[in-house]
């Protein structure tokens, strides 16, 4: 089955605060106790959603003028710490479908890319443009352009960045790679084949 | 021929070629897997109908959920138990080897490969786990790769991957006593920033790394991820092929020999090139320990917790986060934080000589009454040899819970959890918010030594002085 290509996407924005946000802030552990990713966007930054009692904190994330949003804004290194797949797929569940933050950590944005979530990088001073704007009306529409390489909302225009074989495989529809790497197996088996183990 | 370092030889030799986008497919000679990350793979593997390609490279252990004080199935917990009989039969359905909880070699995934023999210099290897760096220790190339790549994996022994810069890290000079890897690995995060090492490899070397035995070298390549890096690696030398030899899965006869020659030529050429090198002086590092909400928030046990004084606004920022969520207070020294738990275990510090070392010092104390302080072998091979030697009875001599083995309190997906806002002093490897299961649980990593001094003061202590070392 071909793969959407994925030459931009367009939505409402919303700004998850602070730098270092780790894939266990993105999805606590105790959420992954299950066989398939089905559901997972239910627990999507959860114990930065909820207290200890279940009751929903006061934060962004609980503010229903930004239900929609499906473009999260966050700080540098963003998606640290565990390899799991787990957290860019309650995004994905979650209903967002791209980010942009200072930067990712590589993990977490190898995992996003093979899911068709873009990942670009603004300079920290665009972003709190961009974070304004939306502050002031969380329905702005946020066009993320990746063959533009540029964030356009309202009257702003940013350029963003993202590494090149990530940016050409989502706008050729080729992000997930599984095929193309099936497609090989010849020249696989004889690199195999020439190794010194087994 | 052009000089190169481990991890260009490594590269080439598993590079099958140059995918559309640009990326190289990269042949993965050991693919481990875990009951978290494996069995979304083996179903979208199912739901396009491709078979397991190389069965035979790919080995299973069960880590995360497993309970640690309870060794009956079904487990109490029903989504745990349901998690280990998903992995046991997409084993037996592919043929893939499962050191399964029966079998005597279960344990945490990067304590059991090389345990196992599965580990060799020279390989790559990747499991979907951040701590798969582990592996680097012995001279391999080890990535730690989302569901996805499993599926790929699986599907194919290979995955798309862009190369990695090369950065050394080298640690000269002699560590003082009471100064451990852990210390050592703490350091450089702290100097070199949580996301210091982003698109690098680190090559771990200088006196310190040579005179490292294996475990040692484990602890440090463990938390490469911590600082940014994917990778991180020692060269082999002979104490990587002593530790290898008669493994379970390690060469044998003649092809021991072979093997050995092999290895030997995948250690970085000694006028190889580096994109960075980095040279940090041995006598420089004390006894460290995490203060905030990132390994990076580091500081030696008799510095002051740090205040916002004179640093930047985005410093400011992380450093207020950390203390409120800590319950810290800047300029207070870190010596003498209480502590209500202790956690010594972990695929970075849960294998036998971390038992043995913590074991010769704690002989005649006791775990402070109010302290609940645990003890997790990495392995179930780790547990059987620290009885043997009499290590379980020294720990729970002293106070200390012996469990079974596990990742346990490293993260919160059995039932061992931090309660409530309790901190705990933990040789593990993550300080995250809400990291150990508790969402206002409160983490401090150190040395497994440093964390009995804390169980046996009952607040954060400096090692040395307590166990007069
Ligand atoms: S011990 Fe901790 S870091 Fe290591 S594999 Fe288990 S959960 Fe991950």
């Amino acid at each position: 089955m071909a793969l959407a290509k994925i030459t931009s996407i367009k939505g409402s924005g919303i700004h998850v605060p602070g730098d270092d946000i780790d894939t266990d802030r993105i999805i606590p552990a105790r959420f992954m106790k299950c066989v398939t990713f089905d559901g997972l966007g239910e627990y999507l930054f959860h114990d930065v959603k909820f207290d200890q009692e279940g009751s929903k904190k006061k934060h962004v994330l609980n503010d229903p003028a930004y239900n929609d949003a499906s473009i999260l804004i966050a700080g540098s290194n963003f998606g640290c710490g565990s390899s799991r797949e787990h957290a860019p797929q309650s995004l994905y569940r979650a209903g967002f479908r791209g980010v942009i933050a200072g930067n990712f950590a590589e993990i977490f944005f190898g995992n996003s890319i093979n899911l068709g979530i873009p990942c670009v990088s603004m300079s920290k001073a665009n972003r709190e443009k961009l974070i304004k704007l939306i502050d002031a009306d969380p329905e702005t529409e946020i066009n993320l352009d990746l063959e533009e390489l540029r964030v356009t909302a309202g009257a702003l225009v940013l350029p963003v960045e993202i590494r090149e074989d990530a940016r050409s495989s989502l706008v050729n529809g080729m992000w997930d790679p599984l095929d193309e790497l099936v497609s090989t197996s010849s020249s696989v088996e004889a690199v195999a084949g020439n190794l010194f183990y087994r | 021929m052009t000089s190169k370092n481990l991890f260009q030889k490594v590269w080439d030799a598993h590079s099958v070629g140059t995918l559309a986008n640009g990326q190289t497919q990269l042949f993965v000679g050991r693919h481990l897997i875990h009951e978290v990350t494996s069995p979304q793979a083996f179903g979208m593997l199912r739901e396009k109908g491709l078979p397991v390609r190389y069965p035979e490279r790919t080995f299973a252990t069960v880590d995360h959920i497993v309970p640690t004080n309870e060794a009956s199935e079904p487990y109490s917990d029903a989504l745990a138990d349901a998690m280990i009989k998903e992995l046991r039969k997409n084993c037996e359905d592919t043929g893939v080897t499962f050191f399964d909880v029966s079998s005597g070699n279960q344990g945490i995934v990067h304590v059991v490969g090389p345990e196992q023999g599965l580990t060799q210099p020279g390989m790559t290897i990747a499991c979907g786990d951040s701590h798969t760096s582990t592996h680097g220790a012995f001279g391999a190339i080890a990535f730690g790769v989302g569901t996805s790549q499993v599926r790929d994996l699986l599907a194919t022994q290979t995955m798309a991957l862009n190369p990695l810069k090369v950065r050394r890290i080298e640690v000269n000079g002699n560590l003082a006593s009471g100064v451990y890897a852990k210390d050592v690995i703490l350091h450089i995060i702290r100097k070199l920033g949580v996301n210091g090492g982003t698109g690098f490899a680190y090559e771990y070397a200088g006196t310190v790394f040579d005179d490292f035995s294996m475990e040692e070298r484990m602890t440090a390549c463990n938390m490469s991820i911590e600082g940014g890096a994917r990778v991180g690696y020692v060269n082999p030398d002979q104490k990587t092929f002593d530790y290898l030899k008669g493994r379970p899965y390690a060469p044998t006869g003649e092809h021991w020999d072979l093997a050995v020659d092999q290895w030997k030529s995948f250690s970085s050429d000694h006028d190889c090139k580096y994109d960075d090198i980095v040279l940090i002086d041995a006598s420089e590092i004390s006894p460290t320990v995490t203060w905030g909400i990132n390994p990076a928030q580091a500081i030696s046990i008799d510095e002051s917790i740090p205040t916002t004084d004179g640093v930047n606004p985005t410093e400011k920022e992380s450093i207020e986060e950390a203390l409120e969520y800590m319950k810290l207070e800047g300029g207070q020294p870190i010596k003498g934080t209480p502590i209500d738990v202790a956690f010594i275990g972990s695929c970075t510090n849960g294998r036998l000589s971390d038992l043995e070392e913590v074991a010769s010092l704690i002989k005649g104390h006791r775990v402070k009454e109010g302290i609940k302080a645990i003890v997790v072998p990495g392995s179930q091979i780790v547990s059987k040899l620290a009885q043997e030697k009499g290590l379980d009875k020294v720990f729970t001599e002293a106070g200390f819970e012996w469990r079974n083995a596990g990742c346990s309190m490293c993260l919160a997906m059995n039932p061992d959890k931090l309660v409530g806002d309790q901190l705990c002093a933990s040789s593990s490897n993550r300080n995250f918010k809400g990291r150990q299961g508790s969402p206002t649980g409160r983490t401090m990593l150190m040395s497994p030594t440093m964390v009995a001094a804390a169980a046996i003061c009952g607040e954060i202590s400096d090692s040395r002085l307590v166990f007069n070392s």
